[in-house]
């Protein structure tokens, strides 16, 4: 039995109305490995997932499910976890308020006649906590915890339940380099003690490194099933299968034309809005010049998004000094009015959080920061909103009927794009980025760096914060490394490499920045 | 068909389609109404009648509407209403203000109370819910203090703008003239807007409606404006259309523009939407904010100066569970509890469907008390009907009315993911708040 599949979905096909989104895929999934899925957003995974863990219930979809040799018809998510699939979704469903312990049993508290036993739970839940490396008490409120800390409780959680078959959408996509690694090296201790499990990621090297098998799905059908054993597998080759040709670059081919430094931030400091003695930004100092790209490296909570939103009008923390130059004079920004209006722009980590309204359509959004520059008196001009709309929707190729459509129903990737529209309107000399290729595909993010290339070839400064080091060292013309909320190092594109960074991005050792 | 169902989502406007699902029930209340009743709910009247009592509603409503797409509510619009009321009465009764004056005041007073909630709600952020459930207390206990608990009647002068009339002139043709100018003007205005909207929208190269759809539009607005000028225009003599109704229709037609045109309204939207993505994009959260609040006490100083005049004076109970009457409308109207969605034209259908079914139901004899089980019952079915639309993907009423073509259908798998029915995935708040000290 060894290596009889543990799982197997045979001609899976699943409609929405009009829309074919899985269309016969089969898949094999071996007892006791690590069996990745990989594809372009809008491919078709996650909706695999969902049929598997009966969120789409029997009925709705054609095909079998073989599990563990028997064929399974869950009509809901409690069947399937109840024969052993355990399934960790991309957003986390824990309760910020509640403990670890109270989160790891909610929906399934043990106890007798509705009264929990507390004694067991607690003892379990220091088990649970143990089994997935995580040395917090199990009293502690999940809102004091980071995404990576978060991430495990989730995990430990799919843990109690009797788990044959663990499926991670996702799980790394909002952990640093150390926590992702982490839970890989998690992942693989499971895999020794004989649970199997499924991961999807856009991860590719993570998935390079940790999986037996890879399943590549494309617009909905199966393209192959690789075994990273035999088949000699690396991202390019993974990259191939996923777009259907290969990308000869990751990166658009660029040449440099860096002007004068015009941008400057001086002795920047500010506050944690909530815990006074605590500083996010310490006498920091950098610059930007005209048509440079500049990056911006650290480990999450090193205090890149801080520093940015706090330069962007005060938008995070306490300003406690600092001043910010351009063009050799000191501007006044006080509020995200006064940054926009002296041409900073602040594309946000989190673009459905902080980045648009989901109830807006593509054209209320483009324009949503800059309506100045179509209304008088206050009155929006209708005709110049939609043209404006429509040449943004061009001109970064967002797929979609119209500017009418909404934005909650566009990919992450052409989300992404409407967000670069709305800063991009407001014709920002400086625009810092923040992750801006968190959670989209390979094509789309070629895509938006040659939307960022675009830009420093028109003479603006680029702020490019990101967690892939590879990205950064692949767009950036010098890179700025930051660690415990100060800036530690700055390298130029020819000095800088991982090992260079990730030295800067550790290290409390102020070398400050070269002038 | 295809091109035909096209042409019915653009008459039903795209956006915001469930207000038209209202119209259509409102349109069915009234008819099941007038039928029950033999006549009488159509009756020119009758109508004039609901027009000068219920005008108050569409006041609220209005500016309930704004709270309500901004994430905020005020409860205390009936007790502002009252407070307003019997200021503007005492002045005329004991400092014996003008009647323009009077008016001038009970602005101004609107004003100072909204200034004073708003003041707690976007520069101290404390709840509209708290704030005002304080102001509900606040205001009434003031309207009391004030008017000693008694009721101060109001003069004649007045009291036209509650239960006056457009004055009469020219020669008798058995109608009200200045309603038939009414009406005409409208009708015209009607024509015009439709026109000029198409034109626009050719301009813009945007999906335009079939020519037979405007056509459509047209003679089902036009009816509407033709019958309702009828119906004022033939009331008893010495009646035409009240000028109640004339303010309110200014409001409507003022507060659409604002919210649907400008930068202002935008940012309304933009705060109840995501109000962190909002200040995020330069938005000055605390200025709409304590805009907003002004704006909607001002508003109650409108409803309740109307209603003393209808009164003809100024009561301890005056506004009395008014703020349950705008509440309503707004949310059959539909707009959404978490914000972000609501239009003005909504609300207004909204407070017409509860207005017609109070209306309705006592002209039916039925006892008040079974008329407010009704209205209630009214309201969640209304809600949970939008609701139950929206987890099915089913925009509207229409939707049923053309099923499996009334609906766009998605075209990519992203779009029918949306489309399934998902929970209410709001982000972790505090996460935001913490970001966002400013907001």
């Amino acid at each position: 039995m060894a290596n009889a599949p543990i799982l197997e979905m045979r001609e899976i096909t699943k409609r929405f109305p009009g829309v074919l989104a899985l269309s016969d895929v089969s898949m094999t999934v071996t007892r006791g490995e690590i069996h990745a899925i990989c594809g372009e957003n809008g491919a078709g995974k996650s909706t695999l997932m969902k049929v598997l863990s009966g969120v789409y219930p029997y009925g709705t979809y054609e095909g079998e499910i073989i599990f563990e040799g028997d064929e399974v018809r869950f009509s809901n998510t409690k069947q399937s976890e109840n024969a052993g699939i355990a399934i960790i979704h991309q957003e986390l469903a824990l309760i910020p308020e509640l403990s670890i312990t109270e989160n790891l049993f909610l929906g399934n508290e043990p106890g007798r006649f509705g009264v929990i036993d507390w004694d067991y739970a607690q003892s379990r839940a220091a088990e649970l906590l143990d089994l997935v490396g995580l040395k917090e008490d199990p009293d502690t409120q999940i809102k004091t915890l980071g995404v990576g800390k978060q991430q495990l409780i989730e995990i430990a959680k799919a843990l109690h339940k009797d788990v044959k078959l663990l499926i991670l959408d996702e799980p790394t996509a909002a952990l640093n380099e150390s926590e992702s690694q982490h839970l890989l090296d998690l992942i693989a201790g499971f895999k020794k003690s004989g649970m199997t499990s499924i991961m999807i990621s856009h991860k590719l090297n993570e998935i390079e490194q940790i999986a037996d098998s890879i399943t590549i799905i494309r617009d909905g059908r199966t393209v192959e099933t690789l075994n990273v054993a035999t088949d000699g597998v690396n991202e390019d080759r993974i990259i191939r299968g996923m777009v259907g040709r290969s990308l000869e670059n990751r990166f658009p081919d660029r040449t440099p034309r860096i002007g004068e430094k015009f941008f400057e931030v001086r002795d920047w400091t500010v506050q944690h809005p909530l815990d006074p003695d605590r500083l996010v930004c310490k006498n920091e100092n950098f610059f930007v010049r005209r048509g440079e790209v500049v990056g911006f490296a650290g480990l999450m909570g090193a205090g890149r998004t801080e520093l940015a939103m706090s330069v962007f009008g005060r938008s995070y923390g306490t300003y406690l000094g600092g001043t910010i130059h351009k063009d050799g004079r000191e501007i006044k920004v006080a509020n995200v009015h006064d940054a926009i209006s002296n041409g900073i722009g602040y594309v946000s980590e989190d673009r459905k959080v902080l980045g648009l309204n989901l109830l807006d359509s593509i054209k209320r959004a483009t324009v949503s920061a800059g309506l100045g520059k179509i209304s008088s008196g206050g009155v929006v001009d209708a005709l110049q909103e939609y043209a404006v709309a429509e040449d943004y929707r061009k001109r970064l190729r967002i797929k979609a009927n119209s500017v009418e459509d909404g934005v909650g129903k566009l990919s992450g990737g052409n989300q992404q794009k409407v967000v670069l529209a709305k800063w991009m309107f407001t014709d920002p000399d400086v625009l810092i980025l923040d992750e801006p290729t968190r959670g989209i595909d390979v094509g789309a993010k070629y895509e938006i760096y040659t939307i960022i290339n675009e830009l420093a070839a028109q003479g603006k400064g680029v702020v490019l914060i990101s967690s892939e080091l590879p990205e950064l060292l692949g767009m950036s013309d010098r890179i700025y490394t930051i660690f415990e909320g100060q800036i530690t190092n700055v390298l130029s594109a020819e000095e800088a490499n991982p090992e260079s960074l990730m030295v800067s991005m550790t290290s409390t050792r102020k070398t400050g920045p070269a002038a | 068909m295809s091109k035909f169902t096209e042409g019915v989502r653009t008459l039903t406007g795209g956006r915001g389609i469930s207000q038209y699902s209202m119209i259509i029930a409102l349109v069915v209340i009234i008819v099941l109404f007038d039928i029950i009743t033999g006549g009488l709910t159509l009756d020119p009247t009758n109508v004039i009648n609901m027009v000068q009592q219920y005008s108050y509603i569409l006041i609220l409503a209005i500016g309930m509407v704004m709270l309500i797409i901004a994430g905020h509510i005020d409860l205390s619009v009936g007790s502002v209403a009252a407070f307003v009321g019997i200021v503007v009465a005492q002045s005329m009764a004991v400092w014996h203000f003008p009647p323009a004056l009077a008016m001038l005041l009970g602005l101004v007073t609107g004003a100072l109370v909204g200034a004073w909630q708003g003041f707690w709600v976007a520069f101290v952020r404390v709840p509209a819910f708290i704030v005002t459930l304080a102001g509900m207390l606040i205001f009434r206990g003031l309207n009391q203090v004030i008017g000693s608990s008694t009721a101060v009647p109001t003069p004649d002068s007045y009291n036209w703008i509650g239960n006056g009339f457009l004055p009469d002139f020219g020669p008798d043709f058995g109608y009200s003239n200045p309603t038939l100018i009414l009406g005409l003007i409208v009708l015209v205005a009607l024509i015009w807007s439709e026109i000029r909207g198409r034109r626009k929208r050719i301009r813009m190269h945007a999906g335009v409606a079939p020519m037979w759809v405007t056509v459509v539009k047209i003679v089902i607005l036009g009816g509407v404006t033709v019958f309702a000028t009828y119906l004022f225009s033939t009331g008893r003599v010495g009646t035409s259309f009240p000028v109640v109704g004339i303010i309110a229709g200014v409001l409507i037609l003022i507060y659409t523009f604002v919210t649907s045109n400008t930068v202002f309204g935008r940012h309304i939207y933009a705060l109840g939407g995501n109000s962190s993505a909002a200040v995020l994009s330069g938005v000055k959260s605390r200025r709409v904010n304590f805009l907003l609040m002004v704006n909607m006490s001002v508003l109650a100083a409108v409803a309740g100066m109307v209603f003393i005049g209808n009164a003809q004076a100024s009561g301890p109970f005056d506004g009395t569970n008014w703020e349950l009457d705008a509440i309503a409308a707004v949310f059959v109207g539909g707009a959404a509890i978490f914000g972000g969605i609501g239009t003005v034209p909504g609300s207004i259908i909204g407070a017409f469907v509860m207005a017609f079914l109070s209306n309705g139901l006592s002209l039916m004899g039925i006892d008040s008390s079974w008329v407010s089980v009704i209205r209630g019952l009214v309201l969640v079915a209304a809600v949970a009907f939008d609701v139950y639309n929206k987890t099915q993907g089913r925009p509207s009423f229409i939707g049923f009315l053309f099923k499996g073509s009334g609906r766009k259908k998605p075209t990519t798998t992203e779009e029918a993911i949306e489309a399934q029915p998902q929970g209410i995935d709001k982000p972790l708040g505090d996460k935001v708040d913490e970001r966002l000290p400013l907001s």
